[in-house]
């Protein structure tokens, strides 16, 4: 087996909740967010996985711990064989270049009293990686045009409140590949454009990605999208991956309940096919007590007993991964 | 007839730098008990067309022509007092976009849907109370959710306030203004499950204002398709969604992907919508078009019948004449 680009295991990460002076001398316990609880996950050269959930899941935590924004509280991040905490911070500096992300909302990621052209240039200068201002202006040019920004002259003296939020979100983009990354992370990186801008934007990513057979995590709440743009998907509930596997598999025959109900739920253009079927009562539970056992238990339809004592280990059950007592009973039998 | 008649309807917001046209010549109907999809990309044009509909705009929009009809009224004419008696919750109500952030923090939600009871209709106070209950339960809130303040309920429970609260005095059509953004999927699939099921049980008409295409599928009987503050389309969704004329429409429809049946190609439209302070001569989607002709650049095409919708494109406009 190759080595993966990036592979995580059993990260754990929690946030203690701030509180005031007087609070925490009573407080036998700081109460803390359970962002993400034991997630594992490889991403390979040239493959796009996936990370799909509701808001609050853990997914955006799971991106900013994996390009090292964030420390994890637990589990190991190991880049190309090698874990990232045996790292020093001089030799993680050096390993952010192969590793980039493209954050969600292009008006708040990009600095507001730089122009385009230092934005881009941010991370190759930061990285040393060209020899005098001359090369960086090449490299800023070349990447401008890869990104559709043409004629660069005209858009590289310009501030970001100049440009639209489509050029905003292929400025940003721009900035991440022009290190030609091996691992790139896209944290929701649509979800501000409008439709008709949306794809042209995905598709720029989509033709980056394999010229340079970089290894992706795309990060979404929109199943649909997912469909569209990865090779395999991840589902994730409160801190947890509940469902993984190869994308089409999980979509047209989804296993989990949850899983199942969150693409019954994504309205389909097509009136013809109206379907929406709400499977599921009420709405996510607080992740800072999450309920015991399966913590989808308090949810879910076909719930059982042992649902609310144990928690459900992820398992292979026919081609992907699934932790539900439905399906690794089935798969003991 | 139609509940609703809204006639070359033009609205400008003056501004230093000239007028913007935002809702430019618009025409549409909603018919008693469908629901009408108004789509389109921001700032084509679409929330402007519903504060229009209830006179709710700012000192610098202007009704610059045109009739809205409620059933044969004018409201265009009304004055503000006659509007606030008559048409304004009584006969049309409206979910505002970012309902959930509509409510008033410091009030229970009981009181606010009671107070625009009380602003409406003669009753007294318990009898506000007890249906404000009786709106509550209607959504699928537990009736003790009255006595909640906002803080204290979810984004999912918010918003089936907000539409209990449009639904208090028993109008005829609700608008509502992108009911779901902010929710996620789960959630959003269960407010529109309740909307869906009111808009049956109690036979009223909605204006539905969203970005999202798939959302008017779901739940619209007929889509109204806005580009630059003009409507490009109109007509049944099935119609629409399967076989659009309007290259605009094409490209929307296809940009959007599915999770059922086969996987297809993202579609995307080059460029970005025109100013609505100096809109392009002639065909207001021209410079995006693939299919613009000579024509497109100096004359603007009429909304037109052709086969079972109404269009605005000189490529199906050709073929009727």
């Amino acid at each position: 087996m190759k080595t993966p680009t990036i592979e995580i295991k059993g990260l754990v990460k929690h946030f203690p909740i701030k509180m005031g002076f007087f609070k925490t001398l009573r407080a036998k316990i700081v109460p803390e967010v359970h962002a993400v609880d034991g997630v594992s996950f490889r991403v390979d050269k040239g493959e796009i996985l996936g990370l799909v959930g509701e808001s609050g899941c853990g997914k955006t935590t799971t991106g900013k711990v994996l390009v090292g924004l964030i420390p994890p509280t637990q589990g190991e991040v190991f880049f190309e064989g090698t874990k990232l905490a045996s790292f020093s911070e001089k030799e993680l500096r050096k390993l952010r270049r192969k590793i980039q992300i493209v954050f969600q909302d292009p008006y708040e990621s990009l600095d507001p009293r730089m122009s385009v052209f230092d934005i881009v240039a941010e991370p190759v200068r930061i990285q040393k990686v060209a020899k005098n201002e001359t090369e960086v202006g090449e490299m800023v040019r070349n990447a401008l045009e890869e990104f559709d920004l043409v004629p660069p002259e005209e858009y590289m003296y310009r501030f970001p409140h100049e440009l639209s939020g489509g050029q905003r979100q292929r400025v940003s983009i721009a900035r991440a590949f022009i290190l030609n990354p091996d691992f790139l992370v896209a944290d929701e990186p649509v979800s501000m454009l409008d439709a008709s801008i949306r794809s042209e934007v995905l598709k720029l990513l989509l033709s980056m990605q394999k010229k340079l057979d970089t290894a992706f995590l795309y990060i979404t709440h929109d199943i649909a999208l997912a469909r569209h743009m990865c090779n395999r998907i991840a589902v994730m509930y409160l801190g947890k991956i509940v469902e993984t596997g190869n994308t089409d598999a999980v979509i047209l025959k989804p296993l989990h309940p949850y899983t199942e109900a969150l693409i019954a739920a994504v309205p389909v253009p097509d009136p013809t096919a109206r379907r929406i079927r709400v499977t599921i009562k009420g709405e996510v539970p607080s992740a800072i007590n999450p309920p015991p056992g399966c913590r989808f238990n308090t949810r879910c339809p076909h719930a059982m007993e042992i649902c609310r004592k144990k928690e459900p280990p992820l398992e292979e059950v026919s081609n992907r991964m699934v932790a539900c007592f439905l399906h690794t009973k089935k798969a003991k039998k | 007839m139609a509940l609703l008649d809204v006639e070359n309807l033009k609205m400008y917001y003056k501004i230093l730098r000239g007028e913007v046209k935002a809702v430019d010549d618009v025409s549409f109907e909603v018919i008693a008990k469908e629901s009408l999809g108004l789509a389109g990309e921001s700032g084509c044009g679409k929330t402007s067309v519903a504060l229009t509909l209830l006179k709710l705009l700012p000192w610098n929009a202007k009704i610059k022509g045109g009739t809205i009809r409620l059933t044969g009224e004018d409201i265009t004419r009304m004055s503000d007092s006659e509007l606030r008696e008559k048409i304004r919750w009584k006969r049309i109500s409206m979910i505002f976009q970012g309902a959930m952030n509509a409510l008033h923090p410091t009030y229970t939600v009981g009181h606010q849907i009671t107070e625009c009871i009380l602003k409406h209709e003669n009753v007294t106070k318990d009898e506000a109370l007890e249906r404000a209950t009786k709106l509550i339960e209607l959504v699928g809130m537990e009736p003790e959710r009255v006595q909640r303040y906002p803080h204290e309920l979810s984004g999912g429970m918010k918003q089936r306030a907000v539409t209990a609260m449009a639904l208090a005095c028993n109008p005829d059509l609700v608008i509502a203004d992108e009911p779901t953004t902010a929710l996620d999927v789960i959630v959003q699939a269960q407010v529109l499950e309740v909307m869906k099921d009111l808009r049956h049980r109690l036979g009223v008409s909605m204006l539905v204002i969203s970005h999202d295409l798939a959302l008017i599928a779901e739940t619209c009987d007929k889509i109204g398709i806005m580009y630059a503050g003009k409507i490009v389309e109109n007509g049944d969704v099935k119609y629409i969604f399967k076989e659009p004329l309007h290259p605009y429409t094409t490209k929307l429809v296809s940009a959007f992907p599915s999770v059922i049946g086969p996987k297809t190609e993202l579609s995307s439209i080059h460029g970005f919508p025109p100013d609505l302070l100096k809109p392009p001569p002639g065909c207001r989607f021209h410079p995006r078009c693939e299919h613009a002709m000579d024509v497109c650049r100096q004359k603007e095409p009429p909304l037109i019948q052709v086969s079972n919708r109404l269009v605005a494109c000189h490529l199906h406009g050709g073929k009727e004449a």
